[in-house]
């Protein structure tokens, strides 16, 4: 049982449950951030309801170490196979139509995501469960959601920055959910293509989702009550 | 209708797996039902009889079964046909005037002997650590006597189709290995005669696999879409299963 975490497959285990959880978080979040297109009150009340609560912080933890686990072991994976290819490399390689290029490219999606997410750390949680647990004051509070997502999502570049981490998310999520659920077994001959197109909706939906999100505030439809 | 067709080969040369090596181009006329085998066949006897040493490539059957031709033909382990090794590809699959590049299998599972020959042993290695069953030898049992479902024998059957060429590996941009490991521990794994040994198997063939250094595979299809015989990956499904499963019962 131990050793398992030492062979190729154990290696990928760690990937496949690390980029699950993620997944699921990503759900999690945007699930709240509708609360947000809907009533800007509603969902400061979110925010405020998380807050630094020990089960928001233990989550965060949680989330933080499955993070970690996934890059590290991104990073693990890629050297090992770049060695396993070897030293000297094809002259000529022909793009086959039936391999997906995000396939070939998680590290460098997974580190535009990771770009993405820094930026994202420093314009909201750095100002609202951070500014609580350091008691730092700002204009806007730490359980400002809504104006928070107002300030930042009025500025073009902000946005356009966005949609960029999204978009190669949502690569990244086409080929991982299913490669996810392939990792650990769940395939086989009948649901290998079922597999590849609910994760192309799966990618497709958080992709939107967030989207939309983004797009709403900036163009200051959202929140569309109150 | 055949033709003739004169083509430019861009070969990688090299004297010994320890020597550094090069392309090197030649020309030669062939016709379009010659088959590559064949085109360079006439290409090394021209080289012989200049007194040049011959291009090495690994053949033997030529009829797409013992999975001895390899060659990375223009991008693609066997040349651009699918579901065909290279002593299944003909001429006519280029045109006139072309230049092909033919490369050795590159992964450092696979070193190169000698030009465009490498040393596929560490698959050999690989079915020498699990990749067979364990039986008494006398007569024969009736066949009757352990039935199995006939999806289960179809399945078992294409997976045992696999010829161990390597492409899957030449064809992966990580050097994994796992079709070839899955094909051939879902062959037995699908069988009530394979599973006693199952769980022994899978652990035994995945730590040599691993121990002669292939890559950890990230499902990028490449190998399915370049292997001859069309092994799918829901055999390295299967093999994540059947490894995983017998991992955790430890
Ligand atoms: C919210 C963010 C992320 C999500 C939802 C996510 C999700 C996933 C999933 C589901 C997989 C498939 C695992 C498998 O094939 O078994 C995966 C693979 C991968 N991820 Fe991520 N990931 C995220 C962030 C990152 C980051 C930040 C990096 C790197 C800096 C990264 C690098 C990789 C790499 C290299 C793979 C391929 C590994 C392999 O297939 O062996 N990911 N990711
Ligand atoms: S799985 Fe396909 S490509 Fe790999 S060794 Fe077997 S026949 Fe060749
Ligand atoms: S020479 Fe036997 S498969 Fe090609």
């Amino acid at each position: 049982m131990s050793s398992i975490f030492q062979s190729s497959i154990g290696r990928k285990l760690i990937m496949s449950i690390t980029g699950m959880c993620l997944v699921l978080f990503l759900i999690f979040h945007l699930s709240m951030n509708f609360v947000a297109a809907f009533s800007g009150s509603a969902y400061n009340a979110v925010c405020g309801f998380l807050g630094t609560n020990w089960y928001a912080l233990a989550g965060t933890a949680v989330l933080a170490l499955g993070f970690l686990l996934h890059i590290i072991y991104a990073f693990i994976l890629t050297v090992r196979n770049r060695k396993a290819r070897g030293s000297v490399r094809y002259a000529v390689e022909a793009r086959n139509s039936k391999v997906e290029w995000s396939s070939q490219n998680m590290l460098v999606l997974g580190i535009i995501v990771l770009a993405g997410l820094g930026l994202h750390l420093a314009h909201f949680w750095y100002h609202m469960m951070w500014a609580e647990l350091a008691g730092n004051e700002y204009e806007i509070g730490a359980t400002d959601g809504t104006g928070w997502l107002q300030y930042y999502f009025s500025q073009i570049p902000v946005v356009i920055c966005y949609l960029v981490w999204f978009v190669a998310l949502w690569l990244h999520i086409t080929h991982g959910f299913w490669s996810a659920l392939q990792t650990i077994g769940a395939n086989n001959l009948v649901w290998i293509d079922r597999l590849q197109k609910i994760s192309a909706w799966v990618a497709g939906i958080i992709f939107a989702g967030f989207a939309v999100i983004v797009i709403g505030f900036a163009l200051k439809v959202f929140p569309l009550f109150d | 209708m055949e033709k003739n067709i004169t083509v430019t080969l861009r070969v990688w040369r090299q004297k010994d797996a320890k020597s550094k090596g090069g392309f090197k181009e030649y020309q030669v006329t062939s016709t379009t039902d010659t088959s590559f085998l064949e085109t360079l066949d006439i290409l090394n006897e021209d080289l012989v009889s200049k007194g040049e040493e011959p291009i090495a490539f690994d053949h033997d059957c030529r009829e797409g079964i013992c999975g001895m031709c390899s060659l990375y033909i223009n991008g693609h382990p066997h040349g651009p046909a699918t579901k065909a090794t290279t002593c299944q590809l003909y001429m006519r699959r280029f045109k006139d005037g072309e230049t092909i590049t033919v490369e050795p299998w590159r992964s450092a599972g696979f070193p190169v002997i000698k030009d465009c020959m490498v040393d596929r042993g560490a698959y050999d290695k690989i079915m020498q650590a699990g990749g067979f069953i364990s039986v008494r030898t006398g007569s024969a049992e009736d066949a009757n006597n352990i039935l199995i479902p006939k999806e289960k024998a179809d399945e078992a059957m294409d997976a045992a189709t696999c010829i161990g060429c390597g492409a899957c590996a030449a064809a992966c941009k990580n050097g994994s290995a796992m079709l070839f490991v899955s094909a051939k521990v879902s062959q037995l794994a699908l069988l009530p005669q394979g599973r006693v040994e199952a769980a022994r198997r899978a652990k035994a063939m995945v730590a040599k696999m691993d121990e002669l250094g292939f890559g950890n595979c990230t499902n990028t299809r490449a190998c399915e879409a370049e292997c001859p015989k069309g092994i799918s990956i829901a055999n390295i499904a299967r093999l994540n299963r059947e490894f995983l499963k017998a991992k955790l019962k430890d």
